[in-house]
């Protein structure tokens, strides 16, 4: 009789309906469909950072500029709006400076080799000042008014849920077509899983990692839109927040390997609901702020050992020119 | 005769001369002193970060003054980073500035520091945050009387004999923030006054608008009987408010918060998001920043010797009040 796998997903999926139905029993209003909706609504930010991290993630990189590129193009393209360019312009502006960024980030690692993680926080980095010293001056952006699709996809809702929630799933599903249902996303997986084997098998690895720097840049992009629509602005100080880690969190937490090759886009979703269902729970005890801390990164910790249990690094992986990230 | 007559010519002369001086004015003797005294002193801010309302105000008025009288005004960026607010202090001591401005964003890290920059002969003026060591000025904002201004608020809104539930949520800032400590021992003195008040939810949002939103939205899901709201800062707790006029009870819930008194403020307090903002007026604070900046570069006492406070005037903002002039742009002070 062979032992039940055990495998990461299952892990945290059974974790995340443990904790729902402890805090279902104990919290009073917990399961009301209010609640539920405002933990959802709470990270679907996170969640679509998340999707773009696990795609990357998947092809054994990693993208710590995201933070940084949603910030950047958001804020750049609020402050255009506040000077007087149409909306729409200023968006196409936007998603071309993400566009740079991820081409940026893609070349450096594909062509030049260098380690994605180093890559990603320098580039994140050099965006980030740049954008404080040439594209706007206050750190936090106004949303225009008047710009009636804007404000819908912030405070508007499709059959009672509200549309930063339709976006995330929507996101989440044209992910999950790539990845599943595309020649792009069978490559994904394969360069992930033995990038040598890949290429030798005539795949055009390097072409491949640039896509997926730019996919991530764009879907960063796309997660700053519906943030400064559900806020109203662009707060630059976001930036400096734990948020980059709170995206890897989800991502690592839902069973996607740091190794590569593994995972899908329903491991985003079951560490979304898991980060979504710890932050709720939290809020409603009144946990204090640094136990909040301590618990995420404690659980981050957890899932990591966990991983790397699950999928040990063998003789294969450890053989990648890429190395560890 | 002849004496005589020289005589009278000289008083003459000198009565004239008199005359003649007192149409030419006065030099005024105690001028000299003070230009000379500033010129070419070399003064360094460090704030939390440029780039917001607060710091962008204070350092508007802070480079005019420093323009017009001949010193230099310096600003190191750390960009909401301790850790390069540190080096940046680090390296100041070894620089050694006439005087160091200082923002600091909690009570503890920079306080060894700025005693070190004090004992190295460098004066020091802390700004809007305290910390725990006082130096040789503190220009800013009495948090404790804000917090009790705040909470005494609430409690006329929801406590004993208003008929409303009395559940308060407390949005905190920055938890180790001057702001945020005083703030929060005044409104834990006031709430355990009056048996009414029950607070239902005591969560940090880190000056984050969307932070503060979430944290709102599942305070509501908890008790939709909320009565009011207090914060630690107005760019941070207009989430709250959104969150709350979201939820349709903009009229239900009273939101309580302080902030510099920009324009951005009062804009909330017109869109409903915000009830009541204690304001402790950037402009008024950058004018007193000033004048404390030229008497720390004069005052021949040593760096650390003598220590004073300046709480500078608070104001109270409600939709009642306000006019077009109320509050402040940064276009005004530049």
């Amino acid at each position: 009789m062979a032992k039940a796998r055990l495998s990461q997903e299952g892990v945290v999926f059974a974790l995340a309906v443990a904790l729902f139905v402890v805090f279902a029993a104990t919290l009073n209003n917990f399961l009301t469909a209010g609640n539920l909706i405002a933990l959802v609504r709470s990270v679907s930010i996170l969640g679509i950072l998340g999707l773009g991290m696990g795609l990357v993630v998947i092809g054994r990189g990693i993208d710590l500029a995201m933070v940084a590129t949603m910030v950047v193009s958001l804020s750049w393209v609020l402050s255009m709006a506040q000077a007087g360019m149409p909306f729409d312009t200023a968006l196409v502006y936007g998603a071309l400076l993400a566009l740079v960024i991820g081409l940026g980030s893609g070349i450096l690692i594909a062509y030049a080799d260098i380690p994605a993680i180093f890559t990603t926080l320098a580039m994140g980095l050099v965006m980030y000042g740049s954008g404080r010293a040439f594209l706007f001056q206050i750190d936090v952006q106004n949303s225009p008014a008047g710009v009636d699709w804007f404000d819908f996809l912030g405070r508007g809702a499709f059959l009672g849920l509200p549309m930063p929630i339709v976006a995330f799933a929507v996101l989440a599903a044209l992910v999950a077509l790539v990845l599943m249902r595309t020649r792009f996303g069978r490559f994904v997986y394969a360069a992930g899983d033995n990038a040598l084997a890949a290429r030798i098998t005539g795949l055009p690895l390097r072409p491949l990692i640039v896509a997926q720097y730019v996919i991530s840049a764009l879907i960063a992009f796309l997660a700053g839109v519906v943030m400064a629509a559900a806020v109203s602005g662009m707060s630059t100080r976001v930036y400096n927040s734990t948020m980059i880690y709170d995206v890897l969190l989800v991502v690592v937490l839902g069973g996607i390997s740091l190794s590569g090759g593994r995972g899908s886009v329903r491991n985003v979703l079951v560490g979304t609901l898991l980060v979504g269902v710890l932050l709720n729970g939290m809020t409603i005890l009144d946990i204090t702020y640094t136990t909040q801390n301590l618990i995420k990164s404690l659980i981050l910790l957890l899932a990591i050992t966990v991983d790397s249990f699950i999928n040990p690094r063998d003789e294969q992986t450890s053989q990648q020119s890429q190395g560890d990230i | 005769m002849k004496f005589r007559t020289i005589l009278a010519a000289g008083l003459m002369a000198l009565g004239l001369a008199g005359a003649a001086h007192a149409d030419d004015g006065l030099d005024n003797p105690s001028r000299n002193p003070f230009y000379d005294g500033l010129k070419g002193k070399r003064v360094v801010f460090i704030p939390l970060a440029m780039g917001f309302d607060l710091t962008e105000g204070w350092a508007a008025i802070m480079r005019k003054q420093a323009a017009d009288l001949g010193y230099t005004l310096e600003i190191r960026d750390p960009n909401w980073s301790t850790d390069a607010g540190t080096r940046a202090l680090t390296a100041l001591i070894a620089e050694k500035p006439d005087l160091i401005i200082a923002h600091n964003p909690d009570v503890q890290s920079y306080a060894r520091l700025l005693k070190r920059a004090m004992d190295a002969g460098i004066k020091v003026v802390q700004l809007n945050l305290e910390s725990v060591v006082p130096t040789d000025a503190y220009v800013g904002a009495d948090w404790s009387r804000v917090g009790y201004i705040e909470s005494d608020a609430l409690v006329k809104q929801c406590g004993t004999g208003s008929g409303k539930s009395g559940k308060i949520a407390i949005i905190r800032g920055q938890p180790t923030a001057a702001s945020d400590l005083y703030e929060l021992y005044a409104y834990k003195q006031t709430f355990a006054k009056d048996p009414a008040i029950k607070i239902v939810s005591e969560q940090a949002a880190q000056y984050d608008p969307a932070k503060a939103r979430a944290i709102m939205e599942t305070v509501l899901q908890q008790h939709p009987d909320l009565c009011g709201v207090v914060g630690n800062w107005d760019n941070q707790d207009v989430g709250a408010g959104a969150a709350i006029q979201a939820a349709g009870k903009a009229n239900d819930v009273y939101v309580v918060t302080s902030g510099g008194g920009n324009q951005i403020g009062c804009d909330n307090i017109q869109k409903g998001l915000l009830d009541l903002i204690i304001s402790y007026d950037v402009p008024l604070q950058g004018n007193a920043i000033n004048q404390q900046i030229v008497q720390t570069l004069l005052s021949p006492a040593k760096a650390g010797e003598s220590k004073t406070s300046y709480y500078t005037p608070l104001t109270l903002l409600t939709k009642d009040n306000i006019g077009p002039r109320t509050c402040w742009s940064l276009d005004q002070l530049k």
